[in-house]
């Protein structure tokens, strides 16, 4: 049964990593191949000053401030880019930030990574605690996503659409582009940030190794799988791709192929990743009615 | 309320307009033709801060708005149309119309936190405006369809009305019949006419000369990124240097 929480507590979080790169991705059109550095400053702040004696609630609080202010400074030289350009600044600067975790030692001691992060609001450590973690978790997505509702039925969420659809119409139309997208950029780090305080105070080790490229794809599937642009698409994405994954480990494979699993998984995921883009771009819950002209 | 001096653009070796000056003045319709690639479309997004001016400046009464940003120089009432269709085509065409409205307070984050009571009353004029807009562009019972299913001639329409819910004060419009069938082209001439009576100046270019005879009040013609000529209407297919710049020079044909 901790089990079952385990993954429900770790498909909440992709939940909410998911429908924070959705704002970016589904509303503002923004793709953003460095989201995992998002989530990662989150996990590395939050944890960091809840070692350094911060009390775990409010590490998390400053986490995710710290993730909505790198993504502002990130934006801000990157969204002078266009389209295809914006989408491989993003991705170096994910691996820019694995890398930092790796190497900067003397702060994030590098691959051995940070034990022993303690939970929040004196929710027990270890197995014992996770359904209490569960709740909370819960709350807090629940409150994400009403957040995001909000944002996203509002004149800025509409706003954000026409950035999408038409950026020239949208400067016609006295709309400035430039702030739309790094606020986008900003509240969609944010909760990145979130999802990765998260994630390092629930399982309580966090290394470099937890915030590769692998995740951006991941959490990338989970939005386009679900349906970008939607409030619902990435929640369900988030659900059943967790759920696969985890679906594999009762898979029969012998031992010695265990070193094969992830490369293989990897490619699975890139392929559907093609195959939706090509066949079914809208994902399982589109956005609107198709469009036949 | 529209004036420009002296303005020049060049992209590389190749200059698109050279050294136009023009005043719209308190004139209602005024028609820009000219071949293609003479510059008229260059000189709409020069106005429209979509092109930055190279040489020469722009006013809009007497605030000069050369070089703005796109966004800001449509904040002052300068509003445009483009050459293509461009309409949003995932968003409804009332969204597409609420969406055009200026400065709303729900576009700010912090606003539409703190202040839901003015973001819902924002929401709510827009609403009612994009309503009556509709109503304007006859597109009434289209106003849930997306606007990608509605028809090139509607999706002119609903590229109107969008400009109508940023109360304008000029507006440009490039081509607004190009590529519609002639019964819409005459709402759209209703449409166009409808405007100049509540004070909104209409600048735009067309190349259907039979419809900026009857439309415009006066007419200005580009060739070769300079003005030609300048003056009323059923003048300027009489003049000279136009016939020219259109067909090409006359050949005597005592000659050949």
């Amino acid at each position: 049964m901790d089990y079952f929480y385990h993954i429900l507590v770790i498909a909440l979080i992709y939940v909410i990593f998911a429908s924070s790169l959705n704002l970016e991705l589904g509303y503002a059109g923004l793709y953003n191949f460095g989201h995992v550095a998002f989530f990662a400053i989150g996990a590395y702040t939050s944890a960091l000053l809840s070692l350094a004696g911060f009390s775990p609630a409010a590490s998390m609080a400053i986490a995710l401030l710290c993730s909505a202010a790198s993504g502002a400074l990130l934006a801000m030289p990157a969204l002078r880019l266009s389209g295809d350009y914006f989408g491989i600044a993003t991705l170096a600067f994910g691996e820019l930030a694995r890398l930092f975790a790796l190497n900067e030692r003397w702060l994030t001691k590098g691959p051995m990574g940070l034990p022993g992060i303690p939970r929040p609001l004196g929710i027990e450590a270890g197995i014992s605690g996770i359904p209490v973690y569960f709740i909370f978790t819960v709350t807090i997505t629940v409150a994400v996503l009403l957040i995001l509702r909000k944002t996203t039925m509002s004149p800025f969420g509409r706003a954000l659409k026409v950035v999408r659809e038409d950026e020239f119409v949208a400067r016609a139309f006295g709309k400035n582009v430039f702030s739309l997208k790094v606020r986008a950029v900003a509240m969609g780090s944010l909760f990145a940030g979130l999802a990765g305080a998260l994630y390092a105070h629930f399982v309580t080790y966090i290394s470099p190794y937890d915030f590769s490229l692998n995740e951006t794809i991941l959490v990338l599937l989970c939005v386009v799988l679900g349906g970008k642009g939607t409030l619902s698409g990435p929640v369900l994405g988030a659900f059943v791709i967790i759920f696969f994954q985890e679906l594999l480990r009762f898979l029969p494979i012998p031992t010695d192929w265990g070193r094969f699993v992830s490369p293989i998984q990897g490619m699975i995921y890139g392929a559907v990743l093609v195959i939706l883009m090509l066949k079914r771009p809208e994902g399982i819950i589109p956005e609107h009615r198709t469009l036949q002209c | 309320m529209l004036t420009i001096e002296n303005v020049t653009k060049s992209f590389g070796g190749l200059t698109a307009v050279c050294g136009v000056s023009l005043q719209l003045g308190e004139i209602p319709i005024t028609g820009l033709v000219g071949p293609n690639g003479s510059g008229k479309s260059t000189l709409f997004h020069m106005i429209t801060g979509f092109y930055s001016v190279d040489k020469g400046r722009v006013f809009l009464e007497d605030r000069e708005i050369t070089n703005l940003k796109p966004h800001l120089i449509s904040r002052m009432g300068l509003l445009r149309t483009f050459q293509h269709t461009r309409v949003l085509p995932f968003l409804s065409t009332l969204e597409n119309l609420i969406a055009a409205a200026p400065l709303q307070r729900g576009e700010s984050l912090v606003k539409l936190f703190l202040r839901p009571g003015a973001v819902r009353r924002d929401e709510k004029k827009n609403t009612e405006k994009a309503r009556e807009v509709l109503e304007t562009i006859r597109l009434q019972r289209l106003a849930e369809e997306l606007a990608g299913r509605l028809s090139y001639g509607q999706q002119r329409l609903l590229e109107l009305g969008r400009i109508l819910m940023a109360d304008p004060r000029v507006i440009l419009l490039d081509e607004p019949t190009a590529g519609i069938n002639p019964s819409l082209v005459r709402d759209l001439v209703q449409v166009i006419r409808g405007l100049t009576g509540g004070g909104i100046q209409v600048f735009l270019i067309e190349h259907n000369m039979p419809l900026v005879m009857e439309l415009c009040d006066r007419v200005l013609v580009m060739d070769a990124g300079g003005l030609i000529f300048e003056g009323f209407p059923h003048e300027a297919v009489k003049d000279k240097a136009v016939i020219e710049a259109y067909l090409g020079k006359a050949r005597d044909a005592s000659k050949s």
